[in-house]
């Protein structure tokens, strides 16, 4: 077999350990994946009254549901980066990792399996929150391409998100620590655009808000799912995506391989 | 040579862990690194299983160097660690095939061998449930049963009978015997003296960082003195006419017996009894006491107080 077709196998195999792993852990893989919709239903229900009137019905077809929608879907994903994060560093306090390092297979599928793994059970979690929020009366313009390259853009900020979560676990020791350092994420997510406009902060927080890696995406699946403008936001989206993915990804296999 | 290694260094900071260490292991034999606590055994078994690297000196196993070819000496060789290497949220047969995809063994040769494997280190009845249900001695054998799935050339074994009851030390030693006889070349490491005795064909001893002997158990006993013929008398008469004729001994007044030093062989026992004849002593009891490994290591180390923990 070929290097590359021996990581394909490799990772597979990854990938399905993760998955019984997943089935074992049960309650772990379901608070992680009803917890966005929990959060979908608390911030609209009992925090979206006046969080909603202070919008001002402004270009959001007055609920608030449709604005706080996209920003759940990137919370989402966001909180991803814990369950992956602690994880992984569960998993690499196992004897097993010392293993799969004296064996000749390849190096980064120990890694790969439990990205993909990670991303399948984000994915979910994001498609839970959309189909609750569609129930809870979220309307997005139908158009299939818009659809379909919102899809994209959340896929592309959960491979970032996923992998800055590996070298959270890879560094954080324990369960605990790989946790804490996650936590960067849901604050980047109170200090986006996904409960209130940048443009009521004040001037300082205002341009934290709307640069931050978080705001740019929400803004872009936003625009695409509600036919509001997207300005530069996509740009600023895919430039934090790919550039968090690609750090993410070559500090944690440099990590990896150094442990 | 399966393992070789010359002048193997190594230092976690200031702390010399190794400190120029030479191995040679001959195919199909088991070779044992005894030492301690932080004598560095279980640090040479991470270099030469590729899991850290050396600080310095040559390490070649099956044939290639550990640092330059690691991807080939992983493919020869299979490591059960002293902390259980299985994977606690897999049952144990899903861990066998686990081990069977990565070597990526078909799936019916995995299946196959992966009920084999269950059967032979009597774990079929468990087969369907998760290591956490298991004794310390299931595991170990589960540890070791993934360990073969790859069917490796070289075997290490950190400490596999560390934490086991005497029942499950004796099956391991049983199961490290018969995969020498498949041709397998085993490095084990341990700090009990017995067990190296009892399966090593040769044996390092190892003490901080340095190897202070190295050599078959046999040649390891010869090395110190302390063999003797102890001969035990029935009064204190005997006692001492017998000390009369064998000149300088030494003799407990109290247990009426008598410590003769000897090299252990037929030749030496026999002047002994010859130069009590005459005085017609009767002796009621003679036994003769080759040095074990405990004297071994006490001697060649000298400092029998860091050993308390590791002596049975």
């Amino acid at each position: 077999m070929s290097s590359l077709s021996i990581a394909v196998h490799d990772s597979a195999t990854m990938l399905r350990r993760d998955a019984k792993h997943s089935v074992r852990r049960i309650s772990m893989t379901l608070s992680g994946l009803l917890t966005p919709t929990i959060m979908l239903v608390l911030f609209n229900y009992f925090f979206g009254g006046t969080l909603g009137a202070g919008l001002g019905g402004v270009a959001h077809s007055g609920t608030y549901i449709n604005y706080l929608a996209p920003g759940i879907l990137i919370m989402s994903v966001a909180s991803g980066c814990a369950t992956t994060a602690i994880n992984l560093c569960m998993d690499m306090s196992e004897g097993i990792i010392a293993r799969f390092r004296t064996m000749a297979i390849s190096r980064a599928s120990v890694l790969t399996g439990q990205v993909i793994g990670s991303m399948i059970r984000t994915l979910i979690s994001v498609a839970l929150v959309g189909g609750v929020a569609l129930l809870m009366g979220f309307r997005p313009i139908t158009n299939p391409v818009a659809w379909i390259a919102a899809c994209g853009v959340i896929a592309l900020f959960t491979l970032a998100v996923t992998w800055i979560g590996v070298v959270f676990g890879l560094i954080g020791k324990t369960p605990a620590g790989a946790n804490s350092l996650s936590l960067i994420f849901l604050l980047l997510t109170f200090t986006s655009s996904a409960f209130a406009r940048p443009d009521s902060m004040p001037a300082g927080v205002r341009w934290f808000a709307e640069y931050q890696p978080v705001s740019p995406v929400i803004d872009t699946v936003r625009g695409l799912l509600l036919g509001t403008s997207i300005g530069n936001s996509l740009v600023l989206a895919l430039a934090w995506s790919v550039g968090l993915a690609l750090v993410g990804y070559v500090s944690a296999r440099a990590i990896y391989n150094r442990l | 040579m399966m393992i070789e290694t010359r002048g193997l260094r190594k230092s976690f900071g200031d702390h010399v862990v190794l400190d120029g260490i030479d191995l040679d292991v001959a195919e199909g034999t088991i070779f044992a690194l005894l030492g301690p606590n932080g004598a560095g055994k279980t640090t040479t078994v991470q270099i030469l299983s590729t899991l850290i690297r050396a600080d310095g000196g040559e390490v070649r196993v099956a044939g290639h160097d550990v640092a330059r070819e690691p991807d080939a000496v992983r493919a020869a060789i299979g490591v059960t660690g002293q902390f259980s290497a299985v994977d606690n949220l897999l049952t144990g047969e899903e861990n066998l095939l686990l081990m069977a995809d990565l070597h990526h063994l078909g799936r019916r040769e995995g299946r196959q061998r992966a009920a084999a494997l269950l059967d032979r280190f009597e774990l079929t009845d468990v087969a369907k449930k998760t290591p956490a249900t298991y004794s310390g001695g299931m595991r170990r054998r589960l540890d070791l049963a993934m360990t073969l799935m790859g069917d490796p050339r070289i075997i290490f074994l950190d400490e596999p009978t560390t934490g086991l009851d005497p029942r499950s030390r004796h099956t391991m030693w049983q199961i490290i015997r018969d995969l020498v006889a498949g041709g397998v070349t085993i490095l084990l490491t341990t700090q009990y003296l017995d067990e190296a005795d009892e399966l090593a064909d040769r044996i390092a001893v190892l003490d901080r960082g340095t190897m202070v002997a190295e050599g078959t158990p046999d040649e390891l006993k010869r090395r110190i003195p302390g063999g003797h013929i102890r001969l035990q008398f029935a009064d204190a008469r005997g006692l001492d006419a017998a000390a009369r004729a064998l000149g300088e001994v030494a003799r407990d007044d109290e247990a009426l017996t008598l410590q003769v030093p000897t090299d252990g062989s037929v030749q030496s026992l026999k002047a002994v009894l010859d130069r009590l004849d005459p005085d017609a002593v009767v002796a009621s009891g003679v036994s003769v006491h080759t040095p074990d490994l405990d004297d071994v290591f006490f001697a060649l180390t000298s400092r029998p107080e860091t050993l308390k923990g590791s002596v049975r």
